[in-house]
């Protein structure tokens, strides 16, 4: 099990080296939705629209990532990958290599966004840790959602129906936290924020891995 | 006649709750005033809702099981299928009327009776009153990803998959997000702006909310089976149809092919 998620997570990454355009896509992706957004600051900054536009960009970013998973695979090499390994170990891999990229999209969000923002954060290792927490969170709980939408036929449209109101209570709960690392750099929220987040990635992710055969099934 | 006890059952509890629930004198609280009867008629919705939302699932897994590549039973997979459908369709309707009663009864007690209260709107993003919109959005997906198949069989498979998966995120929903927040309902965290304390309800007012939630609920499957049934013959017509097309189609090819 293991050795076969470590092979599937070294093919996640063989390819994505093979296809570098669409990493590239989605840093910029990521960053002109960041310099667009951060122009609406000029003049005037305010923490809180930060935060929340902060976790907008998560959102976006995560769904483009995630939909690369299943959608953006050609059918013919889903097929040859079910004669090669069990459907639990495939969709692990895609959570955690999707977690991955998207941690590292989003620190690198965090930090350009503060710099243009001009923000001033007094913890950035907290909101860090809440950002990988929220990669960890998303992509967990997206992934099913990538994978029920690439069955059906409308998916693009699809994905991000399904998506948005599924994510919604963890982001209510980043946010939340988030709000008071940037106004105060408390850290009352952070570990509600850590037990609702891991809480939810867990058992979300369980009944994903536990659910997903069932959809793979031709 | 064991089939109706249960449906009279609820028209009896119904019809208490709506004439006492609307009549008896009940105490009453300085913000909330006349309004709290409306509790009557507001949180049994929510019950009522989780409930359907509970057989929608069952029979999700069921259909789920129905299907298993080592002994497939279709006939019994599409009536469960059914099942989860027609369940699903009356939660979302308790969850639509929960969400309307609710903005009656914020219109009244938060916004007019409050004296210069920042709320005066129909809408107040309550966190609870959010959660509930968001359930709406899941269960509207959810239809919306059944309409996007041709196909029965996947159709069937990968809705089942995502009712399970959405009924996973209705529990944090209403039972663990907005215990979290501070809020004006009183399951919210704080004492700040909740009106008026759960535990400390009147025994009065419980003696009217049990009965009336335990009515909505029997109303509730009432409605269900009838949709069962209705869906279920659906299922038959759209087969027998399916099943006079390709005899038709058999017909002609023998009619058509020169013996």
């Amino acid at each position: 099990m293991i050795r076969e998620l470590y092979s599937l997570l070294l093919k996640e990454f063989w390819m994505e080296w093979k296809q570098r355009y669409a990493l590239s896509g989605l840093l910029l992706y990521v960053f002109s939705m960041v310099t667009v957004i951060a122009l609406t600051f000029v003049g005037g900054f305010n923490p809180v629209i930060w935060n929340i536009t902060f976790w907008l960009i998560m959102l976006f970013s995560a769904i483009q990532t995630v939909a690369r998973s299943f959608l953006s695979e050609p059918p013919g090499q889903l097929i040859y990958l079910y004669t090669l390994a069990r459907a639990e170990s495939v969709i692990l891999a895609k959570m955690i290599y999707s977690t991955l990229i998207l941690g590292i999209v989003g620190s690198l969000a965090f930090g350009v966004y503060a710099l243009m923002a001009e923000l001033e954060i007094e913890k950035p290792f907290s909101y860090l840790l809440l950002v990988f927490l929220g990669a960890a969170g998303l992509s967990t709980n997206l992934t099913l959602m990538s994978a029920l939408a690439s069955r059906a036929e409308n998916r693009t449209m699809l994905m991000a129906v399904l998506s948005f109101p599924v994510v919604i209570p963890m982001l209510l709960v980043l946010i939340r936290a988030g709000k008071s690392l940037v106004l105060s750099s408390s850290t009352e929220f952070m570990n509600d924020a850590v037990v609702v987040v891991l809480g939810l990635t867990v058992v979300l992710g369980g009944i994903s891995v536990l659910l997903f055969p069932l959809v793979w099934r031709e | 006649m064991g089939k109706w006890i249960y449906k009279i059952m609820g028209v009896l509890l119904l019809l208490y709750g709506l004439i006492y629930g609307l009549t008896a004198s009940l105490p009453e609280l300085p913000l909330l005033q006349q309004s709290s009867r409306s509790v009557f008629y507001h949180v049994p919705m929510w019950f009522s809702m989780v409930v359907l939302m509970g057989i929608s699932v069952v029979y999700s897994i069921r259909h789920l099981r129905a299907i298993d590549p080592d002994s497939p039973k279709p006939a019994l997979a599409r009536r469960y299928d059914a099942g989860a459908v027609s369940a699903a369709q009356v939660g979302i309707m308790f969850n639509a009327l929960g969400l309307l009663t609710g903005m009656v009864w914020s219109r009244v007690s938060w916004g007019e009776n409050t004296p210069s209260s920042a709320f005066s709107a129909w809408w107040v993003w309550d966190p609870i009153q959010v959660c509930a919109l968001i359930a709406f959005l899941i269960y509207l997906a959810y239809f919306l990803l059944r309409s996007s198949f041709t196909d029965g069989e996947t159709k069937g498979r990968v809705a089942a998959v995502y009712n399970i998966f959405a009924f996973a995120t209705l529990i944090p929903l209403f039972f663990i997000i907005p215990k979290m927040l501070p809020g004006l309902h009183p399951t919210a965290e704080g004492e700040g702006n909740v009106i008026f304390d759960k535990s400390k309800m009147s025994n009065e007012y419980r003696m009217i909310l049990y009965p009336t939630m335990v009515g909505f609920i029997m109303l509730g499957i009432w409605v269900f089976e009838l949709m069962f049934r209705t869906q279920r013959l659906r299922y038959r017509a759209e087969s027998i149809s399916a099943d006079l097309s390709y005899e038709n189609s058999i017909e002609q090819f023998s009619t058509q092919t020169p013996s």
